[in-house]
């Protein structure tokens, strides 16, 4: 029983930890005032370079850099054509998602069929021995690690650094932001960067941790929830964090119990994970004056330096 | 010594428009200087240069004698230029605290920078929570940001930009010793009003524009307000009708112990207002802001339902559960303080938001379908009568400067002959000649039997166009005087919330 527990709640980490990357990166570039919702092209992306990284160099380094720098390079060329020339933020995060899907598809055609052994474990030692927190905790691969360490920088940094407080003006009146002198393009650029970046990793972390091989369309609507998780957890990082780990648990808990043979039609045990994620994430956040203050009021607005 | 400040030949064309032509102007140390002149005369496409928001087509400006390329605020900011806008720079979902760090150059931490604020606002006069969020202050509050942000720079040159027409005489006169100070400081100051007797009270020197030229650059001293405002319209001011006795009516607007709990934590309760306002009156209302005006307009025009059905009437039809809507069709119209985004929406053409009030009272649907040469007629109607600068009827509201939106705004109102008026700040940044214009259309509308109700924090305003004042404070409304009983220091005294006696027959002949 014990086992069995251990190893469920260890599903659940690896489900979310992609879904923590790809919101916490998008959270940041809606933050800055720029809705893109190619998160889930960038995946693709992001997963398909992974693992091509991996399978021809051997390195997980290699291939994890890969991943974050597909992610980016796909989020350039929608920086540039929303930030540039001013196309509308809506259709071009669309045609991104295609575009992802696609050439994701093109380049992994020869990858299909490949097995990859995983990212290595790094356990901490004396405390990976504690028992149930050492191998809930400490017994991970690098990037389970890394997104803990990611919330944890991102809600700091919003909150209590003067790059956050920018960031967050930006998104609330690029027009004022202007007036006093801050570079709005070029900070919407570096985090719709970022989000590219973060993204690519939760790409990276599908093809080389979660399932370690390529299969067409693997993120299976990730994309998607991550970006329906930045609103519903109102642009707060903890509450993303919170939406993640609700949504993977649900997902594998939801698996556990149609293995179990649970009298419930299957496609409603499907559903549950979206439903209960959405009710609680509204409930928690549901007070108006929390959302008037966290909300960027810029979000999807062009910008026009002119006056 | 070199003048502090010194433009040379500076143009500046936009499309389809010659902002300035060829402006010179001379600033020293220490100096308060006037910049006059209409909506849309070129001052703020002048100082948006000066601050490097714009660049000038040509022209050169020299900073303390050395020719200067100010192409950033960032630089106007390092050489030691400082500028209050029209158009506040704030971010309505962060802390006063935040607002202030972003405009500093460099981060400062939390504890040195509210320290900074509280002594700067305690020395000038300008009192500030820094942990309130912007979204629940007032303008004239969001304006003491502004001011606060400029001076923790310590700059050598502050450009205001119509600064005082949002406080209240014991604000303005607070803020002329601050300025005086600065002057006195050393620091120059570079003031935009429309406000003729305050350019006397304030400014040495003044330099008029008009249709982006500069007209000429006089001594204050020199000139009466009369002659200043001739150079600035280039003709005399419209005379001011004497008010002839209007026939008051049946009592129109009927408020009657209205109470209403604030929208959000920081909104303001309304406590017992009591107001009526008849047939043919103009009723004022004095307040600093942030004490209710908002909350009260909200309630009186229907964007805020009251639970008290019988606490707002239209003509005896009890209202106060009526959407704005039904409350138009009942013959109110209301004309809110912030133009754009709540009087207009700036995306939408003029004749699209003239249609968003307009379409019920003037009748312009046709089953459901929108009458556009009608609509258009009434456009180019309001556009004609309040002299509503613009490039045709069909630019979007958002193009026009803020005194020609205000003046469009306002004859979409009146041109509607509503048969209540529900007025806040309705010559905000406006010049005075399109004031005097607008003054006079709601004397007309009164002498024709609408009730008027003016809510401003112009005293001068009200004094001049008021039959009865009242003012309003922490949401309590004090009874009305008439206009004739009660002198400008009175009402001040009123809106500073001291009750009793300030008049002598305060509760005497005023009350309904």
């Amino acid at each position: 029983m014990y086992d069995i527990l251990i190893a469920a709640i260890l599903t659940i980490i690896t489900a979310a930890t992609p879904l923590v990357y790809a919101a916490i990166g998008e959270m940041i570039t809606e933050k800055s005032g720029v809705l893109n919702l190619g998160v889930e092209g960038m995946i693709l992306v992001g997963a398909v370079c992974g693992f091509a990284a991996v399978h021809f160099t051997g390195s997980a380094t290699l291939a994890i850099l890969a991943g974050l720098g597909a992610g980016a390079g796909l989020a350039l060329v929608f920086a540039v054509l929303v930030l540039g020339f001013q196309a509308s933020q809506v259709a071009t995060g669309l045609a991104l998602t295609i575009f992802g899907i696609g050439v994701s598809a093109l380049l992994g055609q020869d990858l299909v069929g490949i097995a990859y052994a995983g990212l290595p474990k790094i356990s901490i030692p004396l405390l990976s021995s504690i028992p149930l927190i050492g191998p809930l905790l400490f017994n991970h691969d690098v990037m389970v690690y890394g997104s803990f360490m990611l919330v944890f920088a991102v809600a700091w940094l919003i909150k209590n650094s003067r790059a956050g407080l920018i960031l967050r003006a930006v998104g609330d009146s690029h027009d004022a932001a202007h007036a006093i002198g801050y570079p709005v393009i070029r900070i919407r650029y570096l985090a719709i960067l970022f989000g590219g970046g973060m993204a690519g990793l939760a790409g990276a972390y599908l093809s080389l941790a979660y399932s370690p091989l390529w299969v067409e369309n693997m993120s299976a609507g990730r994309g998607w929830i991550a970006l329906a998780l930045v609103v519903f957890a109102t642009w707060r990082p903890w509450r993303v964090f919170i939406g993640a780990y609700l949504f993977g648990g649900l997902t594998i808990l939801q698996l556990h119990a149609q293995a179990l043979g649970v009298g419930v039609p299957s496609q409603v045990m499907s559903m549950l994970p979206y439903i209960a994620t959405i009710v609680v994430l509204v409930l928690i956040s549901r007070d108006i004056n929390k959302i008037k203050l966290n909300s960027p009021a810029c979000i999807g607005k062009p910008f026009h330096p002119t006056s | 010594m070199p003048p502090l400040l010194e433009l040379k030949g500076m143009t500046k064309t936009f499309p389809g428009v010659k902002a300035n032509d060829n402006v010179n102007l001379t600033l020293n140390a220490g100096e308060v200087h006037a910049l006059l002149g209409e909506n849309g005369a070129g001052k703020s496409t002048l100082v948006k240069m000066i601050y490097g928001i714009l660049r000038p087509d040509s022209g050169q400006m020299y900073w303390m004698g050395e020719p200067s390329d100010i192409s950033s605020p960032a630089i106007a900011r390092s050489l030691g230029i400082a500028m209050v806008f029209q158009h506040f720079s704030l971010f309505d979902s962060m802390s006063v605290l935040e607002n202030i760090a972003l405009g500093l150059e460099k981060g400062i931490d939390k504890a040195t920078l509210e320290q900074q604020i509280v002594d700067i606002s305690n020395r000038y006069g300008l009192p500030l929570d820094p942990d309130r969020h912007i979204y629940t202050l007032s303008v004239g509050e969001c304006q003491r940001i502004e001011i606060i942000r400029c001076l923790l720079q310590n700059p050598k040159l502050l450009v205001m930009d119509e600064p005082t027409s949002v406080l209240t005489p014991q604000e303005v006169s607070k803020l002329f010793e601050t300025l005086n100070r600065l002057s006195d400081e050393g620091v120059a100051i570079l003031y935009i009003s429309h406000k003729l007797d305050e350019i006397k009270a304030l400014c040495e020197k003044a330099t008029i524009l008009r249709a982006g030229k500069v007209v000429e650059s006089v001594d204050v001293a020199g000139e009466s307000p009369q002659s200043l405002a001739a150079k600035m319209m280039g003709q005399e001011l419209p005379p001011n009708p004497n008010d002839t006795q209007r026939k008051v009516g049946d009592i129109r607007l009927d408020i009657r112990n209205l109470n209403q709990p604030p929208e959000d934590q920081f909104g303001i309760r309304l406590k017992e207002i009591n107001l009526q306002v008849r047939s043919g009156e103009i009723v004022g209302i004095a307040g600093v802001a942030g004490n209710g005006q908002d909350e009260l307009l909200k309630v009186l025009n229907g964007e805020q339902l009251s639970t008290q059905a019988g606490a707002v009437s239209i003509d005896n039809q009890p209202c106060a559960n009526y959407g704005p809507n039904q409350r138009r069709a009942l013959g109110m119209a209301s004309i809110p303080e912030q133009r754009l985004g709540h009087g207009a929406v700036s995306t939408m053409s003029l004749i699209d938001n003239t249609l968003l009030t307009a379409f019920q009272r003037l009748d312009l649907l046709s089953f459901g379908f929108i009458g556009y040469p009608r609509s258009r007629k009434y456009c180019s109607a309001v556009v004609e009568d309040f002299n509503v600068k613009s490039n045709g009827i069909s630019v979007e509201a958002g193009s026009l400067s803020g005194g020609n939106l205000q003046k469009f705004i306002v004859g979409r109102e009146i041109k509607q002959n509503p048969t209540i008026l529900i007025v806040s700040q309705p010559t905000w940044g406006v010049d005075a000649g399109a004031a005097r214009t607008i003054h006079n259309a709601l004397r007309e509308l009164a002498d024709n039997g609408t009730a008027i109700l003016v809510i401003s924090q112009d005293l001068d305003e009200l004094m001049a166009i008021s039959d009865r004042i009242a003012a309003i404070c922490a949401g309590s409304l004090s009874p009305t005087t008439p206009t004739s009983e009660i002198t400008i220091e009175q009402i001040g005294l009123m809106m500073a919330g001291v009750t009793g006696d300030v008049t002598g027959n305060v509760m005497g002949g005023g009350q309904c």
